[in-house]
């Protein structure tokens, strides 16, 4: 019978056990998707929160974004779990000081409170459908009512009480989870490269910048596919907000990269041959030239020259593709790049990605993109733009 | 539609989310109040023992057995081993280990110095060197790789789970299915592990590997099933020079506590704070 397991190629010394390769791909899908719910809540949370009045036209869009990268977070995860059906043992029975068990309860949290927020954002929608519509889809919008159909001034005033106070309780609670994330890699003394206090914090600002960049595509790209002009100020305030926590995000991973080297603990040395080999394409050139350091020389020349029109919008969706890249490289670069560098400190393995099987590249790539077919489900039932004044939630 | 129409709905609205909020206050604490109380003691049940069998001290796992009485512990003595890795297959079929040559409960490791050359030269019975010579993935030789090379300093260090005091399996892992028992030794119950492999990750030695037949995390558990009926474990009893030394460590006389009394022991990486419980003599300063 052919092995289920891949072996990884090896060289120096290696424990045997380590020749298996624990977290594949999905794992680094898992806290790319994570990071993307948490950057576009930010988006919605300047809006709603701070008043970034111009970032209205994609703040209920980043609302949906957000629960839909959140309905596929768990999905890489149960994936990859060795038995699915008893995933639940982690939340009836939870180890309490097990950091993935307490992840499972931030999550709950956070999804009940995503969708209590787009409840009360879309409750004036809600009721005007269940009031116009008839059929299936009629009896659906009636049911989101949960029997309330007051849209009177003082219930929307009450409303928006509750928004923004759930607006304000989401903000430590999205960025509570994506920190938890990089906890549960920085916790482990296992493993010099995942081993850091910094790891939680960076993180979260990838986690922003990656969600914001997200938003920004997807807003230029709904623009193009509704024939609409894109909003400039609107994409203006998107690309500061990158620009700004870019810059946080860079200098982060910096000095985390400084102080591995600096302190030069045990294992230091095929650190150091790891980076300046195998994780120069990944880590040097496609993580920091390509997708950090291009956009940001990029958009500051554009805020510099106050760049326009055609040219804010390409420069802007070319910026936030590279990095949503960049991201994700981050993402494989610590998961991945973790488990290259042996526990022994004397050692590198190679892990080769396989397009095909439960953990290939493909399913990858399937679980990344399928958010997006339900964000298009989600923005067909609950219009999340503000030019149409029937559809527009305020 | 007016004011004072609205104020009846948003009366019963606010009434509601009280009650709501109520509720949710005490699920939470409910579930807090199993959380703390119930439910580590169900995960922290090991496999098939009786409930509250083990709280009385009655018969788990097997009669008359009390692990409250025993303390297990482990001795290495690197200078004795010749590297026959009769261990290694011994506890490949005592424990169904997967027949491969890159999963282990236990391993033995290779450290050789070649003169003029300041690196040291590691391999275990797993590189693919070693492989080819014994021809099998079943069975397990050391190749005779450096006969041609001028050796100063060669020597074996047999290596297994730690059964570590503060052990970051135990800590990482989300269900509680591995645990650590009252006698000294870190066990998985598999009926309830959800192989999410975080335990693999956390084990700074590298002791944990996935079943994947199984779908668990497996580890060894120094035969657990063989101690608790008064057996040595399985690499103990076959190792024909007395490598491996096992024992009771409440018992002042048993082979582990006149080890450990003995000899100038040492644990492998003790900066994790993990403190191990293989306790090892005659390693060189390049053994981690």
């Amino acid at each position: 019978m052919e092995s289920i397991i891949q072996f990884a190629p090896y060289t120096g010394w290696v424990y045997p056990n380590e020749t298996v390769f624990e977290w594949s791909v999905l794992i680094a899908v898992y806290p790319y998707l994570t990071g993307l719910v948490a950057g576009a809540f930010t988006v919605s949370s300047l809006y709603q929160v701070f008043g970034f009045e111009r970032l209205k036209p994609v703040a209920h869009m980043a609302l949906l974004t957000s629960l839909s990268f959140m309905f596929f977070v768990p999905v890489p995860l149960l994936m990859h779990l060795g038995h699915p059906e008893r995933a639940f043992n982690s939340t009836i029975t939870p180890h309490l000081s097990s950091a993935m068990a307490m992840f499972g309860f931030f999550a709950s949290f956070y999804v009940a409170l995503l969708l209590l927020e787009g409840w009360f954002a879309y409750r004036p929608f809600i009721v005007q459908q269940a009031q116009a519509r008839t059929g299936l889809l009629g009896r659906f919008y009636r049911l989101l009512t949960l029997g309330s159909y007051d849209v009177s001034e003082r219930a929307m005033g009450y409303d928006k009480k509750w928004i923004f106070a759930l607006a304000v309780i989401g903000i430590p609670a999205a960025h509570g989870l994506h920190g938890y994330v990089g906890f549960m890699y920085g916790s482990l003394k296992s493993r010099e490269w995942w081993s850091s206090d910094l790891m939680p914090v960076i993180f979260l600002f990838s986690a922003i910048i990656s969600g914001v960049s997200l938003l920004s595509v997807l807003y230029v790209v709904s623009c193009k596919l509704r024939k609409i002009p894109v909003d400039l100020a609107c994409l203006k305030g998107l690309a500061y907000t990158i620009w700004s926590f870019i810059m946080v995000a860079l200098v982060l991973e910096a000095l985390e990269f400084a102080n591995i080297v600096y302190k030069g603990r045990e294992g230091v040395d095929m650190i150091m041959q790891y980076v300046t080999g195998p994780l120069l394409w990944p880590y040097f050139i496609l993580q920091f030239a390509v997708g950090a350091i291009t956009p940001l020389l990029w958009l500051s020349y554009m805020i510099w020259r106050g760049t326009t029109g055609r040219a804010l919008v390409v420069g802007v969706t070319v910026c936030a593709c590279l990095v949503l890249f960049s991201v994700f490289m981050m993402r494989w670069n610590v998961v991945i790049g973790g488990q290259e560098i042996s526990k022994t400190g004397k050692g590198l393995l190679s892990y080769k990605l396989h397009l095909f099987g439960k953990e290939g590249g493909l399913v990858a790539a399937l679980l990344t993109m399928a958010p997006l077919g339900l964000l298009y489900i989600l923005t067909r039932l609950f219009p999340p733009w503000t030019d149409h004044v029937t559809d527009a939630p305020t | 539609m007016n004011k004072d129409d609205s104020k009846p709905t948003l009366t019963a609205r606010r009434a509601f989310l009280g009650k709501l909020g109520g509720a949710a206050t005490c699920a939470g604490a409910a579930v807090g109040v199993a959380a703390l109380g119930v439910i580590p003691a169900i995960a922290a049940k090991p496999e098939g023992a009786p409930a509250g069998a083990a709280a009385s001290g009655a018969s788990f796992p097997t009669k008359d057995y009390d692990w409250s009485k025993h303390q297990w512990g482990f001795g290495v003595d690197a200078t004795k081993c010749i590297g026959c890795l009769r261990c290694v297959e011994a506890c490949k079929k005592e424990n169904s280990v997967p027949q491969n040559a890159h999963q282990f409960r236990t391993w033995v490791e290779r450290y050789v110095h070649i003169e003029g050359d300041p690196e040291v030269h590691i391999d275990s019975q797993q590189d693919p060197v070693n492989i080819a010579a014994s021809g099998s993935e079943k069975e397990f030789r050391f190749a005779n790789r450096y006969k041609d090379a001028k050796v100063e300093k060669a020597f074996f260090v047999p290596k297994l789970c730690n059964q570590c005091s503060h052990p970051a399996c135990v800590q990482v892992c989300p269900t509680g299915a591995t645990f650590r028992t009252e006698d000294g030794v870190v066990l998985i119950d598999s009926t309830y592990c959800i192989g999410c492999r975080y335990c693999v990750q956390a084990c700074p030695y590298g002791a944990r590997y996935f079943d994947e037949d199984r779908g668990v995390a497996d580890k060894c558990n120094w035969c657990y099933h063989r101690v608790t009926k008064g057996l040595n474990p399985a690499c103990v009893e076959v190792c024909p020079v007395g490598a491996r030394v096992f024992g009771d460590q409440k018992d002042k006389q048993s082979p582990i506590s006149l080890f450990i009394r003995n000899n100038r022991v040492q644990v492998l990486r003790p900066e994790t704070g993990n403190a191990p419980n293989v306790f090892y003599v005659g390693i060189d300063k390049e053994v981690n």
